[in-house]
């Protein structure tokens, strides 16, 4: 396995596979805007969400992370932000300038869509010049970021698509990637061997503190009856898995044998203490789990499916990997990464790994993921609590 | 073809297997794996049951926890015979 790839390097030393240019939207009332400007200006794409007008707090600090962190990603190559207002949009391009990347601000009020479109528009085809002439050069493996979160989990997931991903980080951890896996929800009822998987002490009692509050503040603040209609999801249970133990005990595979976690992020916050493992507190729903991820800027996320979930995201190749049979009999074209040959018996979990790696290496050249081919962009912001 | 499992266990603790092959039908003699260890034995099937779902791999009581992983993964809510299926039916988180 050669552990060279040809890769975008940033201003910031980062390393990133893909070269996007992307418009984007401060607020929900700025999408089409964005919109507009990407249909004008082809090799753009616009990363219309649902959210920014009246948050506050602690949830307003996670849409600007989000935004500046989607921005600052080293898979995208220049940034037009557009928002209703200056003062907001201005924060946020700031931000994401700070990587050393293009990015120019335009707000709408005082200017209307028409005339914000038309100067975006501009400033939209010159990024898109300077992008497309930008060259890959030679990176190692090890300068990526490789993120991980699994979906429609089932029985098979634990079985081999998850250890499949734990197989690479034990391999790609030790050379100096950064990893990250989150789904704080979908621990319950593995928490003491997470508590356990930390580097020191004072790490896991921190992560055990921060999954306490959750399931407080979280769960047992919100929830009716039970969460048995959530938790596991009704796509869970047709797959087989019965209870959340269950479940998080086959998630939990996905951090291998030997990987330890170092330090414990915010939702869509950048890891601050060097290289390798991270957990991120963040939701078990796919497409929001994968934004954040993807704000906190990996540049590849690794995703185990049983029962065949398809999403993707805008910036980030998704690598989807299965071990189900059914599932690559009657949705093959969502699979990357075909381990049913553990199940079979007639590949081991290291093999499966290997394939895996050679997948990402593949990937980070520029091969497009299956959802990428598909069109999966899925952009979802997560919102803390109920705007002002 | 003979050699390729019908049921894998995760562990020489646990007291239920996952069917891997799609169309299990009810008195099949099913070939046994344990991934920790790679060792076999046979079980008869004594349900249809779909991939993916559990298989009891001793009689067991109502009330018995269920080990999966070497590790509890809820409670049984109901009695079931070796062979059978257990899933939703008969058993259920401890958490919620």
């Amino acid at each position: 396995m050669s552990d060279k790839i040809m890769a975008y390097r940033r201003d910031n030393d980062r390393v990133g596979v893909r070269n996007h240019v992307i418009i984007l939207p401060v607020d929900d009332i700025s999408n089409a805007a964005c919109e507009s400007v990407a249909n004008n200006i082809k090799g753009t794409m616009a990363l219309p969400h649902a959210y920014g007008r009246l948050q506050f707090g602690e949830d307003l600090d996670l849409h600007f992370r989000t935004m500046i962190g989607t921005g600052a990603n080293p898979n995208v190559a220049a940034v037009v932000v557009i928002g209703i207002e200056p003062s907001w949009t201005k924060k946020i391009a700031d931000g994401i300038a700070e990587t050393g990347k293009p990015v120019a601000a335009f707000s709408i009020e005082q200017n209307g869509d028409l005339e914000t479109v038309r100067a975006a528009s501009w400033k939209a085809k010159e990024f898109v010049h300077y992008a497309s002439e930008l060259q890959r050069e030679e990176c190692d493996m090890s300068e990526l970021w490789i993120s991980t979160k699994c979906g429609e989990s089932d029985t098979t997931t634990g079985l081999g698509s998850c250890p499949t991903v734990g197989n690479m980080y034990d391999k790609l951890i030790p050379q100096g990637i950064y990893g990250c896996f989150g789904e704080t929800s979908e621990i319950t009822g593995a928490e003491h061997i997470c508590k356990a998987r930390a580097a020191d002490e004072e790490t896991g009692e921190r992560w055990y503190k921060m999954w306490n509050a959750y399931q407080d503040d979280v769960i047992f603040a919100h929830q009716t009856d039970d969460l048995s209609d959530s938790q596991p999801t009704k796509g869970n249970i047709e797959g087989g898995l019965t209870t959340i133990e269950e479940k998080a005990l086959g998630n939990l595979e996905k951090i291998g044998r030997e990987c330890k976690y170092i330090d414990i992020l915010e939702p869509a916050e950048a890891p601050q203490k060097g290289k390798g493992l991270y957990f991120m507190d963040s939701s078990s729903a796919a497409a929001e789990c994968v934004t954040l991820m993807a704000a906190g800027g990996y540049v590849i996320h690794t995703f185990p499916t049983g029962q065949g979930n398809v999403v993707g995201n805008p910036i980030v190749p998704v690598i989807k990997i299965t071990a189900n049979p059914r599932t690559v009999r009657t949705m093959s074209e969502h699979v990357d990464v075909d381990v049913t040959g553990i199940l079979t018996r007639e590949k081991t979990i290291d093999e499966a790994g290997d394939d895996l790696i050679e997948m990402i290496r593949r990937t980070a050249n520029g091969r497009n993921t299956a959802a990428e081919a598909l069109g999966h962009r899925e952009f979802s912001m997560t919102k803390l609590y109920r705007s002002a | 073809m003979s050699n390729i499992p019908q049921l894998l266990v995760h562990d020489h603790e646990d007291n239920v297997g996952v069917v891997v092959v799609e169309g299990l039908a009810a008195g099949t003699e099913m070939l046994c794996v344990v991934t920790h260890d790679n060792s076999s034995f046979k079980l008869v099937a004594n349900e249809d049951v779909p991939i993916g779902h559990k298989i009891a791999l001793k009689d067991i009581a109502e009330g018995d926890t269920a080990i999966k992983y070497g590790e509890d993964i809820g409670k049984f809510v109901g009695s079931v015979k070796q062979g059978c299926h257990v899933h939703t039916q008969n058993l259920k988180t401890k958490r919620w």
